[in-house]
């Protein structure tokens, strides 16, 4: 299969979309002159014109209420957050609008809107832009998350999201655009709400996703060396999550770790592990294992920065105490 | 005045419903027997009345948190909207919205809105997708006073008037915020100067006066569906009732109130003016007022009969693809 990156990934997958439907258009700040930050919207503009890829003020709150505005007159807008930070500015139309608004009018409506959000770390850019907000998110009622670690799930994900009648959130993490993987050409469509098992394995189940998914792949080469074979989960849909194969997984290996990016203290782990231990308890032979940020700001200084990152090393020293 | 008999009794017949409805939610209200919170529209009809007289089903609006009278003018139904305020199955959004989440999406309603100034933006981005899709179709927000130092207000003009968007922002000025009086939160006399400042027409109108109102929005709906963009109005009125019902108006006097009641009731200076151009009797006016109490006690009726929504609603409508 051909490899393109991860940004090519989801261009296709836009290109695709917006060929496929012409009520899907996209609008964001600097995605139409300059492609999107990440080159992620590059070329769609001369593809389908400035009315269907359109720059927009410095006004998120009117870009996503007008994406939600939008869909409720028909469209299928996918709106571009510039980075995830960004969507701490217009959270009343993320969490009290797009997500509310169908259950609050009785089904009345469909809100078939996408927010793409670059998150996670890239090199010091500090507190206001690497971080990765996907729990805040698992905690609303009415939204989708989405969050790929590959090119492939990038596009699969990107075309379910926008087929979707449900707002969903997807993010992508800035440090994978230029990464590369086999994609398959035309339709391809990864489903929302179903995990991957990405290596299968008997001693141990590692959920992750995202950046950090590459990291517990790389720990588990090194777990393997040791005699422990890990069984890895993308959890690719963070909301809903996919409890039936991270049960699945459990009921063979007996034994969780759970890896994420964001900081550690109320994230999609910590509801992993507290779900786990309430209706599974029984099939876990020791304690649950969460990794993820100290309960900091991302400082700049890449001196500092790099204590807040989780690295292979640690899944590995986590897993293989796990499995002592 | 060149309007014909039968729009006069139209008008009437929408404004009388507004009040009639209205005064008997506060009643059952008072009563014990409605539950939330209830923001009357009372003074205020000739607004929507006047706005919407201009738009067809298929326009769209947005309201607010004293939405009832927005979704009457527009044409939606007081039978469901009264057992929707009961919380009731048969309710427009099946009981899931109550007073401050009406929607009627069959007659372009796009929704009451809990949060103050949260409707621009929807109605921005509906506007969009008429736009877009060529559809010739407007979109008009309604906000209040308070409402217009939302930033959400500079946000989603400016856009709309970068864009040049059919939308129609009015501004429902009746002098209050809750409690606080409008010139001690705003500095200038008429929010429709800020017009100016996104290079859009301000216009002021008598918002006690139907017929002042009906003239300003014409004019507007004409200029959006020409492909000229926005229009921001300002319609003078004043919040006869308090901010809800039960409240105590600890901020005002009593004959503050009178004096506006005595001068500027909408439906009293709609009657006069008719009857004194020998173009609708008292007698006409009288029968459209029976016939609109007898449907709204017959609402009322329906509602207390009808059923409360069933447990196994809880979920529904929550995700348009199931989700638990
Ligand atoms: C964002 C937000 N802030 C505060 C409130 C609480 N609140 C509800 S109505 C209201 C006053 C609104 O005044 P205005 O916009 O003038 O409308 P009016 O009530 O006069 O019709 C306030 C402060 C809210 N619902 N939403």
């Amino acid at each position: 299969m051909r490899e393109i990156s991860f940004s090519e990934a989801t261009l296709e997958a836009m290109a695709e979309e917006m060929e496929r439907d012409e009520r899907v258009f996209v609008m964001g700040e600097d995605i139409a002159r300059q492609g999107g930050i990440f080159g992620q919207f590059k070329g769609l503009p001369q593809k389908f014109g400035t009315d269907r890829v359109r720059d927009t003020p410095i006004s998120e709150t009117a870009i996503v209420g007008a994406g939600v505005g939008a869909a409720l007159a028909g469209m299928r807008p996918v709106v571009d957050m510039h980075f995830a930070d960004f969507i701490t500015v217009c959270m009343d139309e993320v969490v009290n609008q797009m997500a509310k608004i169908r259950y609050m009018f009785g089904g009345q409506c469909t809100v078939p809107v996408v927010l793409r959000a670059p998150d996670g770390i890239i090199r010091s850019a500090a507190a206001q832009h690497s971080q990765t907000l996907e729990s805040w998110f698992l905690h609303v009622p009415g939204l989708k998350v989405v969050i790929p670690s590959n090119p492939a799930d990038a596009k699969g994900l990107l075309k379910s999201a926008i087929r979707s009648d449900d707002p969903v959130l997807y993010f992508e993490h800035k440090a994978l655009f230029p990464t590369k993987g086999p994609v398959p050409e035309g339709e391809h469509l990864v489903p929302i709400g179903k995990a991957n098992i990405v290596r299968p394995g008997s001693d141990v189940t590692i959920v992750s996703y995202s950046m950090m998914l590459h990291r517990t792949v790389e720990a588990a080469a090194q777990l393997a060396e040791r005699g422990i074979e890990a069984e890895i989960i993308d959890l690719r849909t963070i909301s809903p999550i996919d409890f039936e194969t991270i049960n699945a997984s459990l009921a063979k290996t007996h034994r969780l770790l759970i890896v994420h990016e964001a900081v550690k203290t109320g994230g999609v782990g910590a509801e992993i592990a507290a779900r786990v231990a309430e209706e599974n308890l029984d099939l876990l032979d020791a304690p649950i294992v969460r990794l993820g940020a100290p309960y900091v700001p991302i400082p700049f200084s890449p001196n500092l920065e790099k204590f807040v990152k989780i690295t292979a090393d640690d899944v590995t020293l986590a897993a293989s105490k796990l499995c002592e | 005045m060149k309007h014909d008999a039968e729009f006069l009794r139209h008008l009437y017949r929408r404004m009388t419903s507004i009040r009639l409805f209205e005064e008997k939610i506060g009643e059952l209200f008072l009563g014990g027997e409605l539950p939330g919170f209830v923001h009357l529209y009372i003074g205020e009809e000739a607004i929507a009345v006047g706005v919407c007289a201009n738009l067809t089903d298929q326009d769209y609006i947005t309201s607010t948190h004293r939405g009832h009278g927005h979704c009457i003018a527009k044409g939606a139904q007081v039978r469901p909207m009264m057992a929707e305020i009961f919380g009731k199955a048969t309710g427009y959004c099946k009981g899931k919205g109550g007073s401050m989440h009406i929607a009627d999406f069959s007659v372009g309603m796009l929704g009451a809105n809990g949060v103050v100034g949260g409707g621009y933006n929807l109605a921005v981005g509906a506007a969009l997708a008429a736009q877009m899709r060529k559809t010739g179709q407007v979109a008009v927000c309604f906000f209040g006073d308070g409402a217009s130092n939302r930033g959400t207000f500079h946000e989603g003009i400016n856009m709309a008037a970068a864009w040049k968007l059919p939308v129609i922002f009015v501004n429902e000025n009746n002098q209050w915020a809750s409690t606080t009086p409008y010139r001690t939160t705003t500095a200038i006399e008429d929010i429709a100067d800020r017009a100016k400042a996104y290079g859009i027409p301000g216009v002021v109108c008598d918002g006690n006066d139907v017929f002042s109102v009906i003239e300003t929005a014409k004019a507007a709906v004409e200029r959006a569906r020409a492909g000229d963009g926005p229009t921001l109005i300002e319609a003078k009125t004043y919040r006869i009732k308090g901010h809800f019902v039960g409240d105590p108006e600890m901020y005002r006097t009593k004959a503050e109130v009178q004096k506006h009641l005595d001068e500027n009731d909408p439906l009293k200076n709609f009657a006069n003016k008719v009857i004194a151009a020998k173009l609708l009797k008292q007698a006409d006016l009288d029968a459209i007022r029976d016939e609109v109490a007898r449907e709204i006690e017959q609402a009322v009726g329906e509602a207390r009969q009808a059923p409360y929504p069933d447990e196994s609603e809880l979920f529904a409508d929550l995700y348009v693809e199931g989700v638990k």
